[in-house]
């Protein structure tokens, strides 16, 4: 047996540790800090000479210098196998429920529970049989978890062609039970577990190529899925001001979306908002698979007040959760509350470790790693010819609401989207907040080229409009300028603008958005209206807008929806024709 | 038996530093000076070499002062015997009163488990229309006050704490002037709830460092209250004052200042403090009310910036007033549905028609003429400050929006308010007959 290699602490500032060692050290490997009976989970961030620095996924208090650090050899990893799905875990991915069971209200240092319960039994069919050919990433067989038909895979870290050489029947198996066997090119061989590991900071490549992301993914959100649309694979950012809405929005999102599989990671953020969501999803029916929606979910939580270092590993565990799943033919959304938060904790250590500070004090491979972060999305064609996607969808704090600053302009290099917020759409309560003026989007979504197009120039004529009337007042600015400032405030209002509170216009399924946006093409942005003054076209578009309204949370194709549509359509054609 | 250091080999700012071994990161140790004794806690341990932030301030410490290590973390006397009573910022009596010595907790303690919390659902009633009507404000909420130097934040905090209704009051006062400390004391005598209340007191004539304690030993105390059932509304003013002194240690210790010379953990040090704020599942509940001047009124500044990224809303209070505009309630659809049906309706509608009045003002001033709307807007924004924004206005929810319908009819034709036809015929009739 090999002696196990430990060191001693030298130094303490922070969560960052200094261990002396007289033996080797491996760069990232996870060490533990041996505390009285606590054992305190690290990371191996630099090696200089023969001191290790650590930063420490606990609080670091009461450390003292000599204390025992373990080394593992191991790098950070994360387990993934059935049992995932509607799971919350921690940063480290233990699971949040079975540490309040065994431990109370608060979270002990240094007590680690495996993500996965061992005992559970799972129905396996195999799908291989034995002396088949197979590589890294095919599947050997299934179990069913939740709604899923969760595949067990060839481990993702496994060389070449392997043979087959056993594998299980049909039957129940735990996570501890082999399932099968497998023998590589130098003859060496290799058991499978329903269960395997992968280091978080390395992406799961075990896939055919990556592909171009094409569908769009529907968000039911009007403004994004019209105007700034996200494709299945893609990635995008929200960077925003506090109190503008971001959280909100991916809530949202994360309850709409139309994807199979939605990884939270709350990242550094409020605990009252992941309380939201992990009090309510249980109880959310998903209207496509009448199931609740905590079983295509799996949140991964860090919040603010939880150990710094243990939120900068979050968003890789969560990004290695939802590669897990596209592996399996799945689309996954991730979402990424904040990146913000993410880059201040590689901030802080960077401090600790003395590096020469960036921007605003950033570390200078900051850019890297968000680009290497969101380069972990993607549409892949697996070894199977099917096609899996993991989509990112990030926010960003930024400092002062300033977009200037080094996260945002970072993610912006790297990313198909941007959703950005703004203050005064917020403060005017026109939500989404997501400023239609600064946002783009490089991703195809379904509305026609020609309608988009009108969409946008609607609100930039209405926003020029509006900016010179602020100069020359409402009696200088002609009548038709006027009726274009009212179309655009109009369009925004009525269509970018969605009522949360409102159970219909929460969330507008893509075959309603496009009706909708034809309506309002055709009738609305399109035609001429022949006011004969101001104050009569403000009268027409205040009643349009009370009406819209009603017709927004109105039941999809009700008696009440095709009575408003009649009554709006009559209103408009009596100011298009010509008298 | 603990051990006492005489060497003290560095003396920076507030920062010492003394060779010793064995000592546990952030413990404390009490520094006997010739002019009295300070508690100081270990901030960096480098070999031999232990720095501590000396809670006192460094002034008249001499190379050969005694310092003993405690073997422990700074703690806290709990319990219901600290109502009424008046500590400073280390958790000594200020008043005539004994020094508490019984159930001494870990001041710092660990992060809640998110699953123990439940969604927060029980709206604080204030008596204010801003924050009633507006942006309600929820029991176990954290939410700070921004505002300049010279508004009346103190005031407001006074107001909530004595007319909410909680079983606790904490004050952690930080750079307190005397006369506010004597302010909120005098207040909460007045409305019989200083028997319910704990002070922790650091004025701005003591020495910055010790306000650095302050929230974490109000939120210590809270939480052992909240453990035991108990509503507890924490009070922390001023925040902006910790967050300087956070500063001038970290510059002391020659960190790398991130933003205007904070230090790059400011983000974690608020969030540390103010995710204490819980409703636990089974136990009471901590709300946390805390003031923060913005220097310069610049909400960009760092302290108002990462605080508002961390609270839960925020009220914007400028002029004597809370503006509609900045201030934000997140909590607040976790309990306005389910007040008035109309609440929401008032609360969006006068939002949107007052913001529509400041641009009808904003034309006003630049000499342009008003149209009819114009003129409808400029009534009703008169009568929106004068009868609910103002903070002289005390009444309760109800009758307040029932004010809101009243000045809304009395200025708008129905359909200019873009109120949903079923809401308008429910209440709008019924304020004109």
């Amino acid at each position: 047996m090999v002696k196990n290699r430990t060191g001693r602490i030298v130094k303490i500032n922070g969560n960052m540790v200094s261990a002396q060692t007289d033996t080797f050290v491996v760069q990232n490997e996870v060490a533990y800090i041996i505390c009285n009976e606590e054992r305190l989970k690290a990371e191996v961030i630099r090696v200089k000479a023969d001191v290790a620095h650590l930063q420490v996924y606990e609080s670091t208090q009461g450390l003292k210098v000599d204390d025992e650090v373990e080394f593992t050899g191991e790098l950070l990893y994360v387990e993934l196998g059935p049992g995932l799905l509607g799971q919350i875990f921690d940063g480290l991915q233990n699971p949040l429920p079975w540490l309040a069971e065994k431990c109370g209200f608060f979270l002990k240092r240094g007590v680690y529970i495996d993500p996965l319960a061992d005992e559970t039994e799972w129905d396996f069919t195999p799908v291989k049989k034995a002396r088949e050919i197979v590589r890294a990433g095919d599947k050997l067989g299934a179990v069913k978890e939740k709604i899923f038909t969760h595949y067990i895979m060839v481990p993702f870290g496994l060389k070449g062609n392997l043979d087959i050489i056993s594998i299980a029947a049909k039957g129940k198996y735990n996570l501890k039970h082999p399932i099968a066997g497998l023998k590589d090119a130098n003859g060496k061989t290799h058991e499978v577990f329903l269960q395997q590991k992968w280091p978080v900071k390395i992406p799961i490549k075990a896939y055919a190529e990556k592909l171009k992301p094409q569908e769009p993914l529907v968000t039911k959100m009007r403004t994004i899925d019209s105007l700034f649309p996200v494709s299945r694979g893609g990635t995008y950012c929200i960077p925003g001001p506090f109190g503008a809405g971001k959280t909100v929005l991916q809530q949202l999102t994360s309850r709409h979306a139309e994807v199979d599989i939605v990884i939270i990671a709350a990242c550094g953020e409020r605990a009252g908002e992941v309380v939201e969501t992990l009090k309510t999803f249980p109880n959310i029916k998903d209207p496509k698979t009448g199931k609740p929606l905590s079983d295509r979910t799996v949140i991964i939580c860090n919040t603010s007040s939880m150990p710094v270092a243990a939120r900068e590993s979050s968003v890789y565990t969560a990004v290695t959760i939802a590669e897990y799943y596209r592996q399996m033919g799945l689309n996954v959304l991730l979402l990424a509350d904040s990146t913000s938060r993410w880059a201040q904790a590689m901030r802080e250590m960077s401090g600790r470790l003395e590096e020469i500070p960036g921007e605003e004090a950033f570390p200078a491979y900051l850019e890297s790693r968000i680009a290497s972060f969101y380069e972990r999305a993607g549409s892949v064609r697996l070894n199977d010819n099917k096609i899996g996607s993991v989509t990112i969808g990030g926010t960003i704090s930024p400092a002062g609401g300033n977009f200037e600053e080094p996260v945002t302009q970072a993610t912006l290099k790297v990313v198909g989207a941007f959703h950005g917020l703004s203050r005064e759409r917020s403060d005017a309560r026109r939500y989404p907040a997501i400023d239609p003026l600064i946002s783009w989007s490089k991703y195809k979504g379904f509305i026609g080229a020609k309608q988009k197009e009108a969409g946008h120039r609607a609100l930039r004529k209405s926003s020029d409009v509006a900016q010179m009337m602020k100069v020359v007042g409402e009696e200088g600015t002609s009548l038709a300028d006027y009726i274009d400032y009212l179309k655009g405030e109009f369009f925004d209002f009525v269509y970018l603008q969605q009522n949360a509170f409102d159970e219909i216009d929460e969330s507008t399924p893509k075959e309603r958005q496009e009706y909708i946006f034809s309506f309002i093409y055709d009738n609305i942005l399109r035609p001429d209206f022949n006011h004969s003054s101001k104050e009569e076209a403000l009268k027409f578009f205040q009643k349009l807008r009370q009406l819209f309204k009603g017709w927004n949370s109105s039941v999809w194709d009700s008696e009440d929806f095709t009575r408003t549509e009649k009554e709006i359509k009559g209103l408009c054609i009596k100011f298009t024709q010509t008298s | 038996m603990h051990k006492i250091y005489t060497n003290i080999v560095e003396i920076t700012g507030d920062v010492i530093t003394v060779e010793a071994e064995g000592i546990g990161y952030m413990d404390i140790a009490e520094i006997a000076i010739r002019r009295g004794r300070s508690l100081a806690q270990v901030i960096r341990i480098d070999g031999k070499r232990v720095s501590l932030q000396v809670f006192a301030g460094s002034k008249g410490i001499s190379t050969e002062d005694k310092v003993r290590f405690l073997g422990h973390p700074m703690r806290v006397a709990s319990g219901s015997d600290l109502l009424g009573r008046i500590f400073n910022g280390s958790g000594e009596p200020l008043d005539k009163g004994p020094q508490l010595t019984d159930n001494r907790i870990d001041i710092g303690g660990p992060p809640v488990n998110p699953v123990k919390r439940v969604i927060p659902n029980k709206m604080i009633r204030t008596g204010i229309p801003m924050i009633d009507v507006f942006n309600s404000l929820v029991e176990s909420q954290k939410l700070p006050i921004f505002s300049i130097a010279g508004e009346p934040y103190n005031d407001v905090l006074a107001r909530i704490a004595t007319q909410a209704e909680v079983d606790i009051i904490v004050l952690g006062g930080m750079g307190l002037k005397y006369d506010d400390y004597l302010f909120f004391r005098d207040k909460l005598q007045e409305h019989g709830s200083l028997s319910k209340s704990v002070f922790f007191i650091h004025t701005a004539s003591d020495p910055v460092v010790e306000c650095l304690l302050v929230p974490d030993i109000s939120l210590a105390v809270a939480e052992q209250f909240a453990l035991n059932g108990k509503r507890v509304l924490v009070l922390l003013t001023d925040m902006t004052n910790f967050c300087d002194a956070l500063k001038e240690v970290s510059i002391t210790m020659e960190q790398v200042p991130s933003n205007r010379g904070y230090p790059g953990d400011l983000y974690s040090q608020l969030a540390a403090r103010y995710e204490k704020a819980v409703d636990f599942d089974t136990a009471g509940s901590i709300t946390i009310l805390a003031a923060t001047t913005m220097p310069g009124d610049d909400v960009t500044h760092p302290v108002p910036d990462n605080t508002g990224y961390i609270t839960e809303g925020q009220f914007y209070l400028k002029g004597g007033v809370i503006e509609p505009f900045g201030s934000l309630s997140r909590l607040k659809q976790q309990v306005n549905g389910k007040t008035c049906d109309d609440h929401r309706a008032i609360m969006d509608t006068m939002i949107q028609l007052f913001a529509s009045y400041r641009e009808a003002i904003e034309k006003q001033a630049m000499g342009f003429q008003m149209s009819a709307w114009d003129q409808k807007l400029l009534k009703y924004g008169r009568r929106f400050e004068k009868e609910m924004m103002s903070l002289e206005v005390n009444i309760p929810l109800e009758s307040a929006l029932d004010l809101g319908w009243r000045i809304l009819s009395d200025c708008f034709e129905p359909e200019e308010t873009g109120i949903k036809k079923s809401m308008i015929e429910k209440h709008w009739k019924f304020q004109n007959a």
